[in-house]
Protein backbone atom coordinates (compact mmCIF):
# COMPACT_ATOMS: atom_id res chain seq x y z
CA UNK A 1 0.00 0.00 0.00
CA UNK A 2 1.00 3.93 -0.69
CA UNK A 3 2.73 5.61 2.16
CA UNK A 4 0.81 7.98 4.52
CA UNK A 5 2.61 10.36 3.70
CA UNK A 6 1.34 13.73 2.55
CA UNK A 7 -1.12 13.29 -0.44
CA UNK A 8 -0.25 16.42 -3.34
CA UNK A 9 -3.30 17.99 -2.52
CA UNK A 10 -3.29 20.60 -5.52
CA UNK A 11 -2.93 17.67 -7.87
CA UNK A 12 -6.37 16.04 -6.15
CA UNK A 13 -8.38 19.00 -6.26
CA UNK A 14 -7.09 19.72 -9.80
CA UNK A 15 -8.36 16.09 -10.89
CA UNK A 16 -11.88 16.76 -8.97
CA UNK A 17 -12.57 20.08 -10.32
CA UNK A 18 -12.12 21.92 -6.69
CA UNK A 19 -11.26 24.97 -6.36
CA UNK A 20 -9.87 25.31 -2.61
CA UNK A 21 -8.48 27.83 -0.49
CA UNK A 22 -5.41 28.16 1.21
CA UNK A 23 -6.78 27.36 4.79
CA UNK A 24 -8.87 24.29 3.19
CA UNK A 25 -5.98 22.95 1.54
CA UNK A 26 -3.87 22.83 4.94
CA UNK A 27 -7.22 21.38 6.48
CA UNK A 28 -8.01 18.26 4.44
CA UNK A 29 -4.38 17.32 4.06
CA UNK A 30 -3.89 16.81 7.70
CA UNK A 31 -7.37 15.23 8.16
CA UNK A 32 -6.51 13.27 5.28
CA UNK A 33 -3.62 12.08 6.49
CA UNK A 34 -5.16 11.14 9.48
CA UNK A 35 -7.94 9.23 7.95
CA UNK A 36 -5.13 7.54 5.50
CA UNK A 37 -3.44 6.48 8.52
CA UNK A 38 -6.14 4.57 9.90
CA UNK A 39 -6.75 3.04 6.54
CA UNK A 40 -3.61 1.67 6.69
CA UNK A 41 -4.64 -0.97 8.73
CA UNK A 42 -5.77 -2.47 5.43
CA UNK A 43 -2.25 -3.59 4.49
CA UNK A 44 -2.51 -6.36 7.16
CA UNK A 45 -5.02 -8.32 5.44
CA UNK A 46 -3.74 -11.17 3.47
CA UNK A 47 -5.90 -10.42 0.09
CA UNK A 48 -3.25 -12.24 -2.50
CA UNK A 49 -6.09 -14.90 -2.82
CA UNK A 50 -9.29 -13.12 -2.62
CA UNK A 51 -11.34 -11.58 -5.47
CA UNK A 52 -12.49 -8.14 -5.10
CA UNK A 53 -15.94 -7.42 -4.91
CA UNK A 54 -17.51 -4.45 -6.26
CA UNK A 55 -21.20 -5.47 -5.23
CA UNK A 56 -22.86 -7.56 -2.37
CA UNK A 57 -24.69 -9.82 -5.08
CA UNK A 58 -23.22 -10.30 -8.54
CA UNK A 59 -24.66 -8.41 -11.16
CA UNK A 60 -25.26 -8.92 -15.45
CA UNK A 61 -25.98 -7.10 -17.84
CA UNK A 62 -30.15 -6.29 -17.64
CA UNK A 63 -31.31 -6.22 -21.18
CA UNK A 64 -34.75 -4.52 -21.85
CA UNK A 65 -37.10 -4.62 -25.32
CA UNK A 66 -36.18 -1.25 -27.26
CA UNK A 67 -39.63 0.20 -26.99
CA UNK A 68 -40.00 4.05 -27.67
CA UNK A 69 -41.43 5.46 -24.01
CA UNK A 70 -42.50 8.80 -22.96
CA UNK A 71 -39.28 10.48 -21.54
CA UNK A 72 -38.76 13.63 -19.18
CA UNK A 73 -40.59 16.56 -21.78
CA UNK A 74 -38.19 19.40 -22.09
CA UNK A 75 -39.65 22.00 -20.16
CA UNK A 76 -38.89 19.42 -17.28
CA UNK A 77 -35.63 18.98 -18.24
CA UNK A 78 -34.74 22.43 -18.50
CA UNK A 79 -36.70 23.37 -15.11
CA UNK A 80 -33.38 23.79 -12.91
CA UNK A 81 -31.17 24.62 -15.70
CA UNK A 82 -29.18 27.46 -14.49
CA UNK A 83 -29.02 29.53 -17.88
CA UNK A 84 -31.08 28.61 -20.97
CA UNK A 85 -32.10 29.86 -24.27
CA UNK A 86 -34.15 28.33 -27.61
CA UNK A 87 -34.63 25.07 -25.33
CA UNK A 88 -31.46 24.56 -24.28
CA UNK A 89 -28.79 25.01 -21.82
CA UNK A 90 -27.18 28.17 -22.07
CA UNK A 91 -23.31 27.35 -21.17
CA UNK A 92 -20.02 30.46 -21.22
CA UNK A 93 -18.02 29.93 -24.35
CA UNK A 94 -15.87 26.85 -24.85
CA UNK A 95 -14.46 27.52 -28.30
CA UNK A 96 -12.80 31.06 -28.87
CA UNK B 1 -50.61 3.72 24.04
CA UNK B 2 -50.02 7.00 23.60
CA UNK B 3 -53.81 8.75 22.76
CA UNK B 4 -53.19 11.80 20.89
CA UNK B 5 -53.39 11.26 17.00
CA UNK B 6 -49.29 11.80 16.58
CA UNK B 7 -48.73 9.69 18.48
CA UNK B 8 -50.00 6.77 17.30
CA UNK B 9 -48.20 4.33 15.24
CA UNK B 10 -49.61 3.74 11.43
CA UNK B 11 -51.37 0.40 12.28
CA UNK B 12 -53.52 1.56 14.68
CA UNK B 13 -54.09 5.04 12.69
CA UNK B 14 -55.11 2.75 9.75
CA UNK B 15 -57.26 0.86 11.72
CA UNK B 16 -59.23 4.27 12.58
CA UNK B 17 -58.97 5.11 9.71
CA UNK B 18 -61.05 2.47 8.10
CA UNK B 19 -63.61 2.81 10.77
CA UNK B 20 -64.01 6.11 9.83
CA UNK B 21 -63.12 7.43 13.36
CA UNK B 22 -60.36 9.66 11.69
CA UNK B 23 -60.39 11.28 8.30
CA UNK B 24 -56.85 11.64 6.60
CA UNK B 25 -57.39 15.43 6.98
CA UNK B 26 -57.83 15.40 10.78
CA UNK B 27 -54.93 13.60 10.73
CA UNK B 28 -52.67 15.83 8.76
CA UNK B 29 -53.79 18.69 10.69
CA UNK B 30 -52.82 17.22 13.92
CA UNK B 31 -49.28 16.93 12.50
CA UNK B 32 -49.47 20.21 11.14
CA UNK B 33 -50.51 21.35 14.77
CA UNK B 34 -47.64 19.34 16.29
CA UNK B 35 -45.30 20.33 13.99
CA UNK B 36 -46.25 23.84 14.74
CA UNK B 37 -45.65 23.55 18.06
CA UNK B 38 -42.00 21.94 17.96
CA UNK B 39 -40.33 22.03 15.15
CA UNK B 40 -38.42 25.63 15.87
CA UNK B 41 -36.57 23.29 18.40
CA UNK B 42 -36.11 20.18 16.43
CA UNK B 43 -35.36 21.41 13.24
CA UNK B 44 -36.44 18.30 11.58
CA UNK B 45 -37.68 19.44 8.24
CA UNK B 46 -36.13 21.44 5.05
CA UNK B 47 -39.48 22.43 3.79
CA UNK B 48 -43.42 21.23 4.00
CA UNK B 49 -46.16 21.63 1.33
CA UNK B 50 -48.71 21.68 3.73
CA UNK B 51 -51.29 23.05 1.04
CA UNK B 52 -50.60 19.63 -1.65
CA UNK B 53 -50.27 17.26 1.87
CA UNK B 54 -54.03 18.71 2.55
CA UNK B 55 -55.23 18.24 -0.86
CA UNK B 56 -54.17 14.68 -1.08
CA UNK B 57 -55.23 14.12 2.33
CA UNK B 58 -59.34 15.18 0.92
CA UNK B 59 -58.62 13.20 -1.91
CA UNK B 60 -57.58 9.98 0.26
CA UNK B 61 -60.84 10.74 2.36
CA UNK B 62 -63.01 10.69 -0.86
CA UNK B 63 -61.48 7.45 -1.92
CA UNK B 64 -62.48 5.94 1.36
CA UNK B 65 -65.92 7.21 1.33
CA UNK B 66 -66.33 6.02 -2.07
CA UNK B 67 -65.22 2.37 -0.93
CA UNK B 68 -62.20 2.32 -2.97
CA UNK B 69 -59.73 2.52 -0.48
CA UNK B 70 -55.80 1.34 -1.12
CA UNK B 71 -54.99 -0.12 1.98
CA UNK B 72 -53.76 0.54 5.42
CA UNK B 73 -51.54 3.15 4.03
CA UNK B 74 -53.94 5.34 2.32
CA UNK B 75 -54.72 8.19 3.61
CA UNK B 76 -51.28 8.23 6.13
CA UNK B 77 -48.59 10.93 5.37
CA UNK B 78 -44.83 9.26 5.24
CA UNK B 79 -42.36 11.25 5.64
CA UNK B 80 -39.41 11.67 3.30
CA UNK B 81 -35.87 12.20 3.85
CA UNK B 82 -34.65 15.36 1.22
CA UNK B 83 -32.65 12.76 -1.20
CA UNK B 84 -35.74 11.41 -2.04
CA UNK B 85 -37.50 12.83 -4.86
CA UNK B 86 -40.84 14.00 -4.87
CA UNK B 87 -42.39 15.75 -8.21
CA UNK B 88 -42.73 19.42 -8.10
CA UNK B 89 -40.94 19.84 -4.82
CA UNK B 90 -37.81 21.06 -3.72
CA UNK B 91 -34.80 18.24 -3.31
CA UNK B 92 -32.13 20.13 -1.46
CA UNK B 93 -29.61 16.71 -0.04
CA UNK B 94 -29.33 19.45 2.32
CA UNK B 95 -26.41 21.17 0.22
CA UNK B 96 -26.34 24.82 -1.13
CA UNK B 97 -25.50 22.80 -4.19
CA UNK B 98 -29.41 22.07 -4.78
CA UNK B 99 -31.08 24.77 -2.83
CA UNK B 100 -33.00 25.82 -5.64
CA UNK B 101 -33.35 22.47 -7.24
CA UNK B 102 -36.81 21.58 -7.68
CA UNK B 103 -37.82 17.52 -8.71
CA UNK B 104 -38.98 17.02 -12.45
CA UNK B 105 -40.35 13.65 -11.32
CA UNK B 106 -41.34 11.24 -8.55
CA UNK B 107 -38.63 8.53 -7.26
CA UNK B 108 -40.06 5.21 -7.85
CA UNK B 109 -40.64 4.81 -3.49
CA UNK B 110 -42.43 8.23 -4.29
CA UNK B 111 -44.89 6.52 -7.25
CA UNK B 112 -45.34 3.29 -4.76
CA UNK B 113 -45.81 5.12 -1.52
CA UNK B 114 -48.72 7.37 -3.85
CA UNK B 115 -50.20 3.93 -5.34
CA UNK B 116 -51.01 2.90 -1.77
CA UNK B 117 -52.45 6.05 -1.01
CA UNK B 118 -50.03 7.52 1.30
CA UNK B 119 -49.11 11.26 1.30
CA UNK B 120 -45.51 12.47 0.50
CA UNK B 121 -44.50 14.36 3.91
CA UNK B 122 -42.31 16.97 4.15
CA UNK B 123 -38.63 17.06 3.27
CA UNK B 124 -36.82 15.59 6.43
CA UNK B 125 -32.85 17.14 6.78
CA UNK B 126 -29.57 15.64 6.51
CA UNK B 127 -26.16 15.20 6.49
CA UNK B 128 -25.22 17.06 3.08
CA UNK B 129 -25.46 14.75 0.17
CA UNK B 130 -26.24 11.65 2.94
CA UNK B 131 -22.68 12.32 4.28
CA UNK B 132 -22.29 12.36 7.77
CA UNK B 133 -23.42 10.36 11.14
CA UNK B 134 -24.83 13.37 13.41
CA UNK B 135 -26.91 15.50 10.47
CA UNK B 136 -24.51 18.40 11.24
CA UNK B 137 -23.02 18.39 7.99
CA UNK B 138 -26.66 19.86 6.72
CA UNK B 139 -26.44 23.19 4.88
CA UNK B 140 -29.76 23.70 5.99
CA UNK B 141 -29.62 23.56 10.00
CA UNK B 142 -28.89 21.67 13.07
CA UNK B 143 -31.50 18.87 13.75
CA UNK B 144 -31.81 18.13 17.27
CA UNK B 145 -32.36 14.66 19.27
CA UNK B 146 -35.84 15.22 20.77
CA UNK B 147 -34.65 13.02 23.90
CA UNK B 148 -32.07 15.63 24.47
CA UNK B 149 -32.43 18.57 22.66
CA UNK B 150 -28.53 19.19 23.04
CA UNK B 151 -27.70 15.88 21.58
CA UNK B 152 -27.93 14.92 17.54
CA UNK B 153 -30.50 13.02 16.25
CA UNK B 154 -27.72 10.54 14.56
CA UNK B 155 -27.24 10.97 11.10
CA UNK B 156 -27.28 11.11 8.08
CA UNK B 157 -31.45 10.82 8.21
CA UNK B 158 -31.41 12.62 11.17
CA UNK B 159 -34.46 14.70 10.13
CA UNK B 160 -36.53 11.54 9.56
CA UNK B 161 -35.45 10.18 12.91
CA UNK B 162 -36.29 13.12 15.05
CA UNK B 163 -39.51 13.96 13.32
CA UNK B 164 -41.12 10.98 13.67
CA UNK B 165 -39.93 10.72 17.63
CA UNK B 166 -40.70 14.34 17.67
CA UNK B 167 -44.24 13.42 16.70
CA UNK B 168 -44.36 15.65 13.37
CA UNK B 169 -44.43 12.11 11.36
CA UNK B 170 -45.97 8.97 11.90
CA UNK B 171 -43.12 7.14 9.72
CA UNK B 172 -41.00 8.05 7.55
CA UNK B 173 -38.28 7.24 5.07
CA UNK B 174 -34.75 7.56 5.09
CA UNK B 175 -31.25 6.13 3.12
CA UNK B 176 -28.59 4.08 4.56
CA UNK B 177 -25.06 3.56 2.80
CA UNK B 178 -23.44 3.19 5.95
CA UNK B 179 -26.12 3.05 8.73
CA UNK B 180 -27.63 6.27 7.85
CA UNK B 181 -31.28 4.47 9.11
CA UNK B 182 -29.85 2.39 11.76
CA UNK B 183 -27.96 4.93 13.39
CA UNK B 184 -30.54 7.56 13.87
CA UNK B 185 -33.23 5.06 14.72
CA UNK B 186 -30.88 3.97 17.80
CA UNK B 187 -30.43 7.16 18.69
CA UNK B 188 -34.15 8.40 18.67
CA UNK B 189 -35.82 5.48 20.00
CA UNK B 190 -37.18 3.53 16.99
CA UNK B 191 -36.97 1.01 14.27
CA UNK B 192 -35.22 1.64 11.67
CA UNK B 193 -34.79 -0.86 8.86
CA UNK B 194 -32.08 -0.72 6.13
CA UNK B 195 -33.53 -3.07 3.35
CA UNK B 196 -31.16 -6.06 1.45
CA UNK B 197 -29.42 -4.26 -0.95
CA UNK B 198 -31.42 -4.31 -4.18
CA UNK B 199 -34.60 -4.95 -2.40
CA UNK B 200 -35.89 -1.29 -3.03
CA UNK B 201 -35.59 0.58 -5.91
CA UNK B 202 -33.11 3.69 -5.76
CA UNK B 203 -34.27 5.40 -8.67
CA UNK B 204 -35.15 9.06 -7.52
CA UNK B 205 -32.44 9.01 -4.97
CA UNK B 206 -29.81 11.26 -4.57
CA UNK B 207 -26.56 9.10 -5.45
CA UNK B 208 -24.10 8.86 -2.88
CA UNK B 209 -21.99 5.42 -2.89
CA UNK B 210 -24.38 3.32 -5.73
CA UNK B 211 -23.12 0.06 -4.54
CA UNK B 212 -24.17 0.70 -1.09
CA UNK B 213 -27.05 2.58 -0.95
CA UNK B 214 -30.73 1.72 -0.05
CA UNK B 215 -33.72 3.56 0.82
CA UNK B 216 -35.82 2.28 4.07
CA UNK B 217 -38.33 2.59 7.02
CA UNK B 218 -38.27 4.85 10.14
CA UNK B 219 -41.00 3.52 12.26
CA UNK B 220 -42.20 3.37 15.79
CA UNK B 221 -43.17 -0.34 15.71
CA UNK B 222 -41.69 -3.28 14.12
CA UNK B 223 -45.02 -4.06 12.46
CA UNK B 224 -45.72 -0.59 10.91
CA UNK B 225 -41.92 -0.79 9.43
CA UNK B 226 -43.28 -4.40 7.79
CA UNK B 227 -46.09 -2.30 6.67
CA UNK B 228 -44.35 0.42 5.06
CA UNK B 229 -41.27 -1.56 3.43
CA UNK B 230 -44.06 -3.88 1.99
CA UNK B 231 -45.30 -0.87 0.21
CA UNK B 232 -41.79 0.19 -1.72
CA UNK B 233 -40.29 -3.21 -1.74
CA UNK B 234 -40.27 -4.29 -5.00
CA UNK B 235 -38.52 -5.04 -8.57
CA UNK B 236 -37.91 -1.53 -10.67
CA UNK B 237 -36.79 -1.55 -14.51
CA UNK B 238 -35.39 1.86 -13.91
CA UNK B 239 -33.21 0.80 -11.55
CA UNK B 240 -30.53 -2.25 -12.77
CA UNK B 241 -29.44 -3.02 -9.76
CA UNK B 242 -33.09 -3.63 -7.97
CA UNK B 243 -33.33 -7.21 -7.92
CA UNK B 244 -36.10 -9.43 -8.84
CA UNK B 245 -37.34 -11.05 -5.80
CA UNK B 246 -40.67 -11.57 -4.89
CA UNK B 247 -42.24 -9.33 -1.74
CA UNK B 248 -44.00 -11.01 0.47
CA UNK B 249 -46.55 -9.64 2.63
CA UNK B 250 -44.70 -8.85 5.81
CA UNK B 251 -46.96 -8.08 8.12
CA UNK B 252 -48.87 -11.33 7.79
CA UNK B 253 -45.54 -13.01 7.86
CA UNK B 254 -45.03 -11.57 11.41
CA UNK B 255 -48.17 -13.58 12.64
CA UNK B 256 -46.56 -16.48 10.88
CA UNK B 257 -43.10 -16.56 12.26
CA UNK B 258 -42.67 -17.66 16.02
CA UNK B 259 -39.13 -18.86 16.17
CA UNK B 260 -37.24 -20.00 18.14
CA UNK B 261 -34.26 -18.85 16.21
CA UNK B 262 -30.30 -19.29 16.54
CA UNK B 263 -29.15 -16.29 17.07
CA UNK B 264 -25.30 -15.17 17.02
CA UNK B 265 -23.61 -12.84 18.94
CA UNK B 266 -19.89 -11.62 17.27
CA UNK B 267 -17.44 -11.23 19.61
CA UNK B 268 -15.97 -8.27 17.80
CA UNK B 269 -18.94 -6.23 18.51
CA UNK B 270 -18.34 -6.00 21.88
CA UNK B 271 -14.42 -4.97 22.74
CA UNK B 272 -12.96 -1.45 23.04
CA UNK B 273 -15.10 1.62 22.66
CA UNK B 274 -18.48 0.14 23.45
CA UNK B 275 -20.28 2.12 26.07
CA UNK B 276 -21.08 0.01 29.15
CA UNK B 277 -24.70 0.74 29.79
CA UNK B 278 -25.14 0.23 25.30
CA UNK B 279 -23.07 -3.16 26.21
CA UNK B 280 -25.61 -4.01 29.93
CA UNK B 281 -29.11 -3.20 27.38
CA UNK B 282 -27.67 -5.27 24.49
CA UNK B 283 -26.56 -8.14 27.01
CA UNK B 284 -30.29 -7.82 28.59
CA UNK B 285 -32.12 -8.49 24.70
CA UNK B 286 -29.49 -11.54 24.40
CA UNK B 287 -30.94 -12.76 27.63
CA UNK B 288 -34.71 -12.31 26.83
CA UNK B 289 -34.32 -14.14 23.26
CA UNK B 290 -32.38 -16.68 25.20
CA UNK B 291 -35.69 -17.02 27.57
CA UNK B 292 -37.98 -17.00 24.30
CA UNK B 293 -36.01 -20.53 23.57
CA UNK B 294 -32.99 -19.15 20.93
CA UNK B 295 -30.30 -20.24 20.91
CA UNK B 296 -27.27 -18.03 21.47
CA UNK B 297 -24.12 -18.50 19.58
CA UNK B 298 -20.71 -16.81 19.64
CA UNK B 299 -19.86 -16.12 16.44
CA UNK B 300 -16.93 -14.50 14.84
CA UNK B 301 -16.88 -11.51 12.04
CA UNK B 302 -13.11 -11.29 12.07
CA UNK B 303 -12.33 -8.53 9.18
CA UNK B 304 -14.49 -6.54 11.23
CA UNK B 305 -11.78 -4.00 12.14
CA UNK B 306 -11.01 -3.35 9.07
CA UNK B 307 -14.58 -2.43 7.82
CA UNK B 308 -14.74 1.46 8.65
CA UNK B 309 -10.83 1.56 6.63
CA UNK B 310 -12.40 -0.06 3.34
CA UNK B 311 -15.67 1.65 3.65
CA UNK B 312 -14.34 4.95 3.81
CA UNK B 313 -12.57 4.19 0.68
CA UNK B 314 -15.49 2.89 -1.26
CA UNK B 315 -18.17 4.73 -0.36
CA UNK B 316 -15.88 7.91 -0.81
CA UNK B 317 -14.42 6.45 -4.31
CA UNK B 318 -17.85 5.97 -5.40
CA UNK B 319 -19.23 9.92 -3.95
CA UNK B 320 -15.97 11.48 -5.84
CA UNK B 321 -17.84 9.66 -9.08
CA UNK B 322 -21.66 10.69 -8.58
CA UNK B 323 -20.86 13.58 -7.35
CA UNK B 324 -19.01 14.56 -10.19
CA UNK B 325 -22.22 15.37 -12.04
CA UNK B 326 -22.32 18.13 -10.36
CA UNK B 327 -20.57 21.06 -12.55
CA UNK B 328 -22.58 24.02 -12.82
CA UNK B 329 -23.99 23.31 -16.52
CA UNK B 330 -27.87 21.40 -16.62
CA UNK B 331 -28.50 21.87 -12.91
CA UNK B 332 -27.49 22.67 -9.55
CA UNK B 333 -25.22 25.68 -8.52
CA UNK B 334 -23.71 27.85 -10.93
CA UNK B 335 -20.72 30.14 -9.70
CA UNK B 336 -21.19 33.32 -10.83
CA UNK B 337 -17.72 34.70 -10.69
CA UNK B 338 -16.31 32.17 -13.39
CA UNK B 339 -14.26 33.34 -16.21
CA UNK B 340 -14.44 30.35 -18.62
CA UNK B 341 -15.79 26.78 -18.86
CA UNK B 342 -13.80 24.85 -16.80
CA UNK B 343 -13.34 27.58 -14.15
CA UNK B 344 -17.03 27.50 -13.68
CA UNK B 345 -16.59 23.61 -13.04
CA UNK B 346 -14.63 24.61 -9.97
CA UNK B 347 -16.14 27.67 -8.99
CA UNK B 348 -19.29 26.35 -9.02
CA UNK B 349 -18.14 22.82 -7.12
CA UNK B 350 -16.15 24.68 -4.43
CA UNK B 351 -19.57 27.31 -3.93
CA UNK B 352 -22.08 24.53 -3.64
CA UNK B 353 -20.12 21.91 -1.75
CA UNK B 354 -19.88 22.42 1.57
CA UNK B 355 -17.00 20.96 4.13
CA UNK B 356 -17.55 17.23 4.87
CA UNK B 357 -18.53 16.82 0.96
CA UNK B 358 -15.43 18.15 -0.38
CA UNK B 359 -13.29 16.05 2.23
CA UNK B 360 -15.09 12.89 0.77
CA UNK B 361 -14.95 13.85 -3.43
CA UNK B 362 -11.16 14.70 -2.09
CA UNK B 363 -10.26 11.35 -0.54
CA UNK B 364 -12.20 9.29 -3.15
CA UNK B 365 -10.54 10.79 -6.19
CA UNK B 366 -7.09 10.40 -4.31
CA UNK B 367 -7.90 6.29 -3.98
CA UNK B 368 -8.78 6.28 -7.50
CA UNK B 369 -5.86 8.35 -8.98
CA UNK B 370 -3.34 6.77 -11.18
CA UNK B 371 -0.93 5.05 -9.00
CA UNK B 372 -3.01 4.14 -6.03
CA UNK B 373 -6.12 2.32 -7.27
CA UNK B 374 -4.36 -0.76 -6.83
CA UNK B 375 -3.35 -0.13 -3.10
CA UNK B 376 -6.30 1.41 -1.74
CA UNK B 377 -9.51 0.82 -3.94
CA UNK B 378 -8.94 -2.52 -5.20
CA UNK B 379 -6.97 -4.00 -2.15
CA UNK B 380 -10.53 -2.48 -0.04
CA UNK B 381 -12.81 -4.09 -2.74
CA UNK B 382 -10.84 -7.44 -1.64
CA UNK B 383 -11.53 -7.01 1.75
CA UNK B 384 -15.08 -5.95 1.12
CA UNK B 385 -14.75 -9.65 -0.25
CA UNK B 386 -13.61 -10.68 3.07
CA UNK B 387 -16.25 -9.09 5.01
CA UNK B 388 -19.19 -10.43 3.03
CA UNK B 389 -18.09 -13.77 3.01
CA UNK B 390 -17.43 -13.74 7.35
CA UNK B 391 -21.05 -12.95 7.46
CA UNK B 392 -21.82 -15.93 5.13
CA UNK B 393 -20.05 -17.95 7.19
CA UNK B 394 -21.82 -17.00 10.31
CA UNK B 395 -25.13 -17.41 8.74
CA UNK B 396 -24.37 -20.73 8.13
CA UNK B 397 -24.67 -21.37 11.86
CA UNK B 398 -27.47 -18.82 12.62
CA UNK B 399 -30.57 -17.19 11.53
CA UNK B 400 -29.74 -13.79 12.17
CA UNK B 401 -27.01 -11.94 14.35
CA UNK B 402 -27.21 -9.37 17.20
CA UNK B 403 -24.79 -6.17 18.41
CA UNK B 404 -25.49 -3.14 19.17
CA UNK B 405 -26.31 -0.29 16.65
CA UNK B 406 -23.68 1.94 17.29
CA UNK B 407 -21.41 2.24 20.38
CA UNK B 408 -22.61 4.85 22.41
CA UNK B 409 -25.96 6.74 22.35
CA UNK B 410 -26.66 10.11 21.00
CA UNK B 411 -23.72 12.37 21.65
CA UNK B 412 -23.63 16.48 22.11
CA UNK B 413 -23.93 18.60 19.30
CA UNK B 414 -20.39 20.15 18.19
CA UNK B 415 -19.02 17.02 20.36
CA UNK B 416 -17.08 15.09 17.00
CA UNK B 417 -17.45 17.96 14.49
CA UNK B 418 -14.16 19.06 14.75
CA UNK B 419 -12.35 15.20 13.67
CA UNK B 420 -13.97 13.80 11.10
CA UNK B 421 -12.36 10.37 12.21
CA UNK B 422 -14.08 10.20 15.00
CA UNK B 423 -16.98 10.94 13.58
CA UNK B 424 -16.03 7.90 10.73
CA UNK B 425 -15.73 5.65 14.22
CA UNK B 426 -19.39 5.93 15.00
CA UNK B 427 -20.28 3.59 12.18
CA UNK B 428 -18.42 0.46 12.90
CA UNK B 429 -20.96 -1.57 13.69
CA UNK B 430 -23.27 -0.37 10.79
CA UNK B 431 -21.06 -0.58 7.67
CA UNK B 432 -20.25 -4.20 7.33
CA UNK B 433 -23.84 -4.34 6.71
CA UNK B 434 -23.62 -1.96 3.87
CA UNK B 435 -20.65 -4.06 2.59
CA UNK B 436 -22.34 -7.30 2.55
CA UNK B 437 -25.70 -5.80 1.21
CA UNK B 438 -27.50 -7.53 4.01
CA UNK B 439 -30.87 -6.91 5.86
CA UNK B 440 -29.86 -5.37 9.45
CA UNK B 441 -32.70 -3.24 11.48
CA UNK B 442 -32.38 -1.08 14.78
CA UNK B 443 -35.08 -1.75 17.43
CA UNK B 444 -34.90 -0.06 20.71
CA UNK B 445 -33.78 -2.09 23.28
CA UNK B 446 -33.92 0.68 26.67
CA UNK B 447 -31.87 3.74 27.74
CA UNK B 448 -28.96 5.02 29.32
CA UNK B 449 -29.26 6.16 33.15
CA UNK B 450 -29.59 10.04 30.88
CA UNK B 451 -32.48 8.97 29.65
CA UNK B 452 -31.34 8.24 26.50
CA UNK B 453 -32.49 5.52 23.69
CA UNK B 454 -30.19 2.56 22.80
CA UNK B 455 -30.39 0.05 20.16
CA UNK B 456 -30.22 -3.32 19.11
CA UNK B 457 -28.94 -3.84 15.44
CA UNK B 458 -30.50 -7.02 14.11
CA UNK B 459 -28.92 -8.04 10.91
CA UNK B 460 -30.64 -11.24 8.72
CA UNK B 461 -30.03 -12.91 5.37
CA UNK B 462 -30.30 -11.60 1.67
CA UNK B 463 -33.95 -11.13 1.88
CA UNK B 464 -34.89 -12.58 4.73
CA UNK B 465 -36.89 -8.98 5.98
CA UNK B 466 -40.05 -11.21 6.63
CA UNK B 467 -37.57 -13.82 9.25
CA UNK B 468 -35.72 -10.53 10.58
CA UNK B 469 -38.76 -8.58 11.44
CA UNK B 470 -40.44 -11.49 13.05
CA UNK B 471 -36.77 -11.66 15.44
CA UNK B 472 -37.22 -7.99 15.94
CA UNK B 473 -41.09 -8.00 17.01
CA UNK B 474 -40.68 -11.18 19.22
CA UNK B 475 -38.15 -9.10 21.14
CA UNK B 476 -40.59 -6.06 20.99
CA UNK B 477 -43.61 -7.46 22.24
CA UNK B 478 -41.87 -8.12 25.73
CA UNK B 479 -40.73 -4.80 26.23
CA UNK B 480 -42.77 -1.34 26.53
CA UNK B 481 -39.52 0.96 24.66
CA UNK B 482 -41.75 1.35 21.81
CA UNK B 483 -44.50 3.15 23.65
CA UNK B 484 -42.18 5.80 25.34
CA UNK B 485 -42.27 9.41 23.72
CA UNK B 486 -39.98 12.15 24.48
CA UNK B 487 -40.89 15.04 26.28
CA UNK B 488 -40.78 17.88 24.41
Amino acid sequence: MASSDEIDIERVASLARLALSAEEKAEYTKQIGDILRHIEQLKKVDVSAVEPTAHAFPLFNVWREDVPVPSLPVAAALLNAPAQRDHMVSVPKVVE
Amino acid sequence: MASEIHDQTVAELAGRLARRELSSEELVRALLARKDAVDDRVKAFNSLDADSALAEARASDARRSAGQSRGPLDGIPIGLKDVIAVAGQPLTASSRMLANFISPYDATVTVKLRAAGAIPWGRLNLDEFAMGSSTENSAMQTTRNPWDLSRVPGGSSGGSAAALAAGEAVATLGSDTGGSIRQPAAFCGLVGLKPTYGLVSRYGLVAFASSLDQIGPFARTVEDAAIVLGAIAGHDARDSTSFRADVPDYREELKQRRGPWRLGIPKEYFGEGLDPEVAAAVAKAVAYYQGLGCTIKEVSLPHTEYGVGAYYIIATAECSSNLARFDGIRYGHRSKQATDVVDLYFRSRAEGFGPEVKRRIILGTYVLSSGYYDAFYLRAQKVRTLIRQDFLNAFHEVDAILTPTAPTPAFRVGEKAANPLAMYLCDVYTIGVNLAGLPGNSVPCGFTSGGLPVGLQLIGQPFQEAELLAIAQAYERGHDWTARRPAL
